[in-house]
C-alpha cells in the first residue's frame, strides 16, 4: 500500500505513513482525485526533515468516511512534476510548497507566491512586486483594488481586466493579514496560549477553527470527549452559522441597495451573537471552546432561553426571506449571476458552502462526521444553479437547518462531566494527526506532527477559504464589473483564514 | 407593500435610545476589579494566556488582555470582570487596571489635543485600516453602524477614501505586508488627523507580539489618540470611546 487510511481525528504515528518516491506519490494523489468527483484534498503540506522536505498529502472522500493519506522526500534544487499540471485543485498547495521552502515545478501553470510569508523561501520576492497577469491590449483596461478596500473589511489586492463594463480576468493576491500564526502556534508553549491563538486565526470562525484545534490536540493527547464537550461546541457551531449566514444576507442586500433586507437581517443577527455572549461572555464566542473542558455548560435555563430567542428569530427570519425571494428586483440582480459550474468546482476542489451550490454534496458534517452529528443525521442542502441566489438559498435553508438541529439537540440536554484536564499536557509522541470540521464557509482542517517529546513539530492549518478563492475569481468571468460585490458577498471568503 | 409595512411593524424600535447608560445582556467580560486578597501572584501570572498580568502589586494590562476569563474562572476572589464596557482611554497607562482600584477608565482631557473637540466635535469621518485584524474587531465596527447602535447619529462614520477622512482607525497587530499600505493610508489623509486603535491586537500586538510576521514602526512614529481595548471591542466601547474623545464638554 503506498497510502495509509484514516478516519477525521484518528491520531497515527507518522512512520506509519509510507513514503514513496515522488513519482509514485503524484500518480497515487492525482490518480484518486481523478477516479473520483467525490473525493478531493484537503492538505497537501511540507516540513522539514532533516535537510529534506518531507511533503505530506490528504486525500478525503465524501462517500466512504475516510481520508487517504501518503509521503515523499522531496529537495530543492532540481524541478519536479507538478500535480497542478494533471489536477488544478493542487494548484495553491504546490504554490504554498514552492514559496515556503524553494521546491520548484517543471510544469506548473501558475507557479507565484500566495501570502509572502516571513519565512519564505526567497526574501527577493516582495508584496509590492506581485507579477500580476496581464493582457497586452488597447482594448482593455486593468482595475486595482486594494488592499486596503472601501469598506471595514480586511485587506488584499483585486486586479480585473474588463472589456467595458465585463470583467475578462480577475486575479486575487492576498498575503497582507500573514501574522505567522502556523510557526506561534510552535513557540508558545502553554495549551491556554495555543487555545487563544486558535480563536484568533479568523474572528468569524471563532467556533469552527477552535473546536478543529480542540479536537486536534485531543486526538494528539489521546483525549476521549464527554457528550457535555460535544454537546455545547455542536450548539456552538451552528449558532456561529445561523449569525453570518443572517449578517451575510443583510450584506448581500446592501449590496444590491435594498435598504429593507440589509436592516432587517443586519439587525436579526444580533439577537444571535447577544445569546452567545449570554452564554459565554463574547459576541464572537471568544474565550469559549478549550480542549478537553466545558468552561460554559448547557443548562436547562440556558436552553430555554436559547429556545425563546430562535422562536423570536424564526418568524421575523421568515418573514423577511419570504418578500426577499417575491422581490423581481432583488432577483434580478441574484440569478445567474456570478455561476460557478459543477465541473469547475470539482476542478478546483471547492469545498463547503460553495460546493453545496454548486450541485456538489460535500459537507464534513455528514462525510467525516464528529461531535454530535452522526446522531443528528445531517443531510446537506444542495443547490444545483452556482449562482449567487444558490448560495443566498444555501444560506437561507441552512440557517432553518441549524435551528432545527438546535432544537432536536435541545431535547435532552446531557449531564455536565468531570473535566480531566491533566491528560492533555502530554501529547503523544511522534504522531500525526487530522482534524476536519464543517464551518460557517466549509471545510476547515487542521494538521499536526508531533516530535519525540510530544512536542508540536509542525502545525498546519488551512481554512475554506484557501480553496475558495479561487472559485470568487472563476465567479466573476463574463459578468459586470459592477455585480463584483454581490459576487464577493454571496461568497465571504476570508483573508486572516487564507494569510495565516 | 402592505408586506413591507408589516415587516416594519415587526421588527418594532430596535435603536439603543441611550448608548452611555445602556446595559449589555448576560455575562460580558469588561473593566476589571482586582480585589486586595492575597493569592499565589506567580500562579495567578501563569494563568494569562497574553502576559497581561504583573504582580506586587497585581495588575492587568488591558492593552494586552484577551478578555479570555482564565484567570477570573481560575482566582474568582481576586479578579472579576464587571459589565462596565467604557474602558476606552487616551492614555496607554490609563488600560493598567491594579489590584484595589474600583475607578471607571477615562479620557484624560489634558492630553485631548484642543482641535479635536472644535473640530471633530460633531463630525467625525474615520478611515478604518485593518493591519492583521482577525475580522472580529472589523464585523464589531460594522455592528457599531448597524440599526441598533446606529453611530452614525453621532455623525460618527466610516469613510472610503483616506482623503474624505479626519483619522483612522487601526485593527490588528499591524503585520509587516500592511505596513507600507497603513503608511501610504495615512499619509494620504489630511492634517489635522486621528489615530485610534482598535483592539488588543492593535495596541500591543495581542497573541502575535512577539511574531516575526510583524512590523509596529508606524506606532514609534505617530502619537495615539485613543486606545479602545477588547478582543473584540464591544461596538458601545467603541461608541463610548470616540464619544468620550470628541465630545465638546466632558
Amino acid at each position: 500500500m503506498h497510502y495509509l487510511t484514516i478516519k477525521n481525528n484518528q491520531p497515527v504515528l507518522v512512520k506509519e505513513i509510507p513514503v514513496v518516491s515522488y513519482m509514485a506519490f503524484l500518480i497515487l494523489n492525482t490518480g484518486m482525485v481523478s477516479e473520483s468527483t467525490a473525493r478531493h484534498c484537503v492538505n497537501y503540506f511540507g516540513y522539514k526533515e532533516g535537510n529534506a522536505i518531507k511533503l505530506i498529502c490528504c486525500i478525503a472522500d465524501d462517500t466512504d468516511h475516510q481520508i487517504y493519506v501518503s509521503s515523499c522526500l522531496v529537495e530543492t534544487g532540481n524541478p519536479y512534476h507538478s500535480f497542478s499540471a494533471k489536477q488544478l485543485c493542487f494548484e495553491k498547495f504546490e504554490r504554498e510548497i514552492h514559496e515556503n521552502f524553494g521546491i520548484d515545478y517543471s510544469d506548473h501553470p501558475w507557479l507565484k507566491p500566495v501570502r509572502f510569508s516571513h519565512d519564505r523561501f526567497d526574501k527577493n520576492k516582495e508584496i509590492a512586486g506581485y507579477p500580476f497577469y496581464s493582457i497586452d491590449s488597447e482594448e482593455l483596461h486593468e482595475v486595482g483594488v486594494g488592499p486596503i478596500h472601501a469598506g471595514v473589511i480586511e485587506p488584499g489586492h483585486f486586479r480585473f481586466i474588463c472589456n467595458g463594463e465585463q470583467i475578462l480576468h480577475l486575479e486575487i493576491q492576498l498575503g497582507y493579514q500573514h501574522r505567522g500564526i502556523e510557526k506561534l502556534f510552535l513557540d508558545v508553549k502553554s495549551l491556554k496560549e495555543k487555545a487563544t491563538l486558535s480563536e484568533n486565526i479568523a474572528g468569524d470562525t471563532v467556533v469552527g477553527h477552535a473546536t478543529a484545534f480542540a479536537h486536534t490536540w485531543e486526538s494528539l493527547c489521546n483525549f476521549q470527549t464527554t457528550p457535555d464537550i460535544d454537546f455545547s461546541r455542536t450548539i456552538a457551531l451552528e449558532l456561529e452559522r445561523i449569525a453570518i449566514h443572517t449578517g451575510d444576507l443583510s450584506a448581500l442586500c446592501t449590496d444590491i441597495a435594498y435598504q429593507l433586507g440589509s436592516a432587517v437581517f443586519g439587525r436579526l443577527r444580533t439577537p444571535i451573537v447577544n445569546f452567545m455572549q449570554e452564554w459565554c461572555g463574547n459576541r464572537l464566542s471568544k474565550g469559549f471552546i478549550r480542549p478537553g473542558l466545558n468552561r460554559f455548560p448547557v443548562t436547562r435555563e440556558l436552553a430555554d432561553r436559547l429556545l425563546e430567542v430562535l422562536d423570536t428569530f424564526e418568524p421575523d427570519f421568515t418573514e423577511m426571506n419570504v418578500e426577499l425571494s417575491n422581490l423581481p428586483s432583488a432577483l434580478s440582480r441574484f440569478e445567474r449571476t456570478g455561476v460557478v459550474s459543477t465541473e469547475d468546482a470539482i476542478t478546483i476542489g471547492v469545498v463547503g458552502m460553495a460546493a453545496r451550490s454548486s450541485g456538489l454534496k460535500r459537507d464534513v458534517r455528514n462525510s467525516h462526521p464528529y461531535s454530535m452529528y452522526p446522531r443528528l443525521n445531517h443531510e446537506p442542502v444542495v443547490k444545483h444553479h452556482g449562482d449567487v441566489y444558490s448560495r443566498v438559498q444555501i444560506r437561507r435553508e441552512e440557517v432553518f437547518q441549524s435551528i432545527k438541529h438546535i432544537r432536536e439537540l435541545l431535547k435532552e440536554i446531557p449531564e455536565v462531566s468531570p473535566s480531566e484536564r491533566d491528560n492533555l499536557l502530554n501529547p503523544g509522541t511522534n504522531l500525526f494527526t487530522l482534524s476536519l470540521v464543517e464551518g460557517w464557509r466549509g471545510e476547515i482542517c487542521h494538521a499536526a506532527i508531533t516530535g519525540p517529546e510530544g512536542e508540536l513539530l509542525h502545525y498546519k492549518i488551512k481554512d475554506p477559504s484557501f480553496h475558495n478563492w479561487m472559485a470568487l475569481a472563476l465567479a466573476v468571468r463574463n459578468n459586470e464589473i459592477s455585480d463584483f460585490p454581490i459576487c464577493n458577498k454571496s461568497f465571504n471568503l476570508s483573508y486572516c483564514g487564507h494569510d495565516l | 407593500m402592505y408586506n413591507n409595512l408589516k415587516i416594519l411593524y415587526h421588527q418594532g424600535k430596535q435603536f439603543i435610545p441611550d448608548v452611555t447608560t445602556a446595559k449589555v445582556p448576560g455575562i460580558f467580560r469588561g473593566r476589571p476589579v482586582i480585589s486586595l486578597v492575597k493569592v499565589d501572584e506567580s500562579r495567578l501570572q501563569a494563568t494569562c494566556p497574553t502576559h497581561a498580568i504583573s504582580a506586587n502589586p497585581v495588575s492587568i494590562d488591558l492593552g494586552k488582555c484577551t478578555f479570555c476569563g482564565e484567570c477570573a474562572m481560575a482566582f474568582p476572589d481576586k479578579i472579576q470582570f464587571t459589565t462596565d464596557y467604557k474602558i476606552s482611554t487616551n492614555e496607554r497607562e490609563g488600560l493598567i487596571v491594579k489590584e484595589g482600584d474600583d475607578q471607571p477608565i477615562a479620557i484624560n482631557p489634558e492630553k485631548v489635543r484642543k482641535e479635536i473637540h472644535s473640530l471633530f466635535g460633531r463630525s467625525l469621518k474615520l478611515r478604518q485600516v485593518s493591519a492583521g485584524g482577525d475580522n472580529s474587531c472589523e464585523w464589531e465596527l460594522n455592528a457599531a453602524n448597524n440599526v441598533q447602535f446606529d453611530m452614525g447619529r453621532f455623525g460618527i462614520e466610516f469613510v472610503a477614501s483616506p482623503r474624505h477622512a479626519d483619522g483612522i482607525v487601526i485593527t490588528g497587530p499591524i503585520t509587516e505586508n500592511m505596513a507600507e499600505p497603513l503608511q501610504i493610508c495615512y499619509d494620504a489623509t489630511p492634517d489635522p488627523k486621528l489615530i485610534v486603535l482598535v483592539g488588543t491586537d492593535a495596541i500591543s500586538g495581542g497573541l502575535f507580539s512577539g511574531s516575526p510576521a510583524l512590523n509596529r514602526s508606524f506606532l514609534d512614529r505617530y502619537p495615539v489618540d485613543l486606545y479602545i481595548p477588547g478582543n473584540p471591542a464591544h461596538p458601545l466601547t467603541v461608541i463610548n470611546g470616540l464619544l468620550d474623545l470628541t465630545r465638546r464638554s466632558f
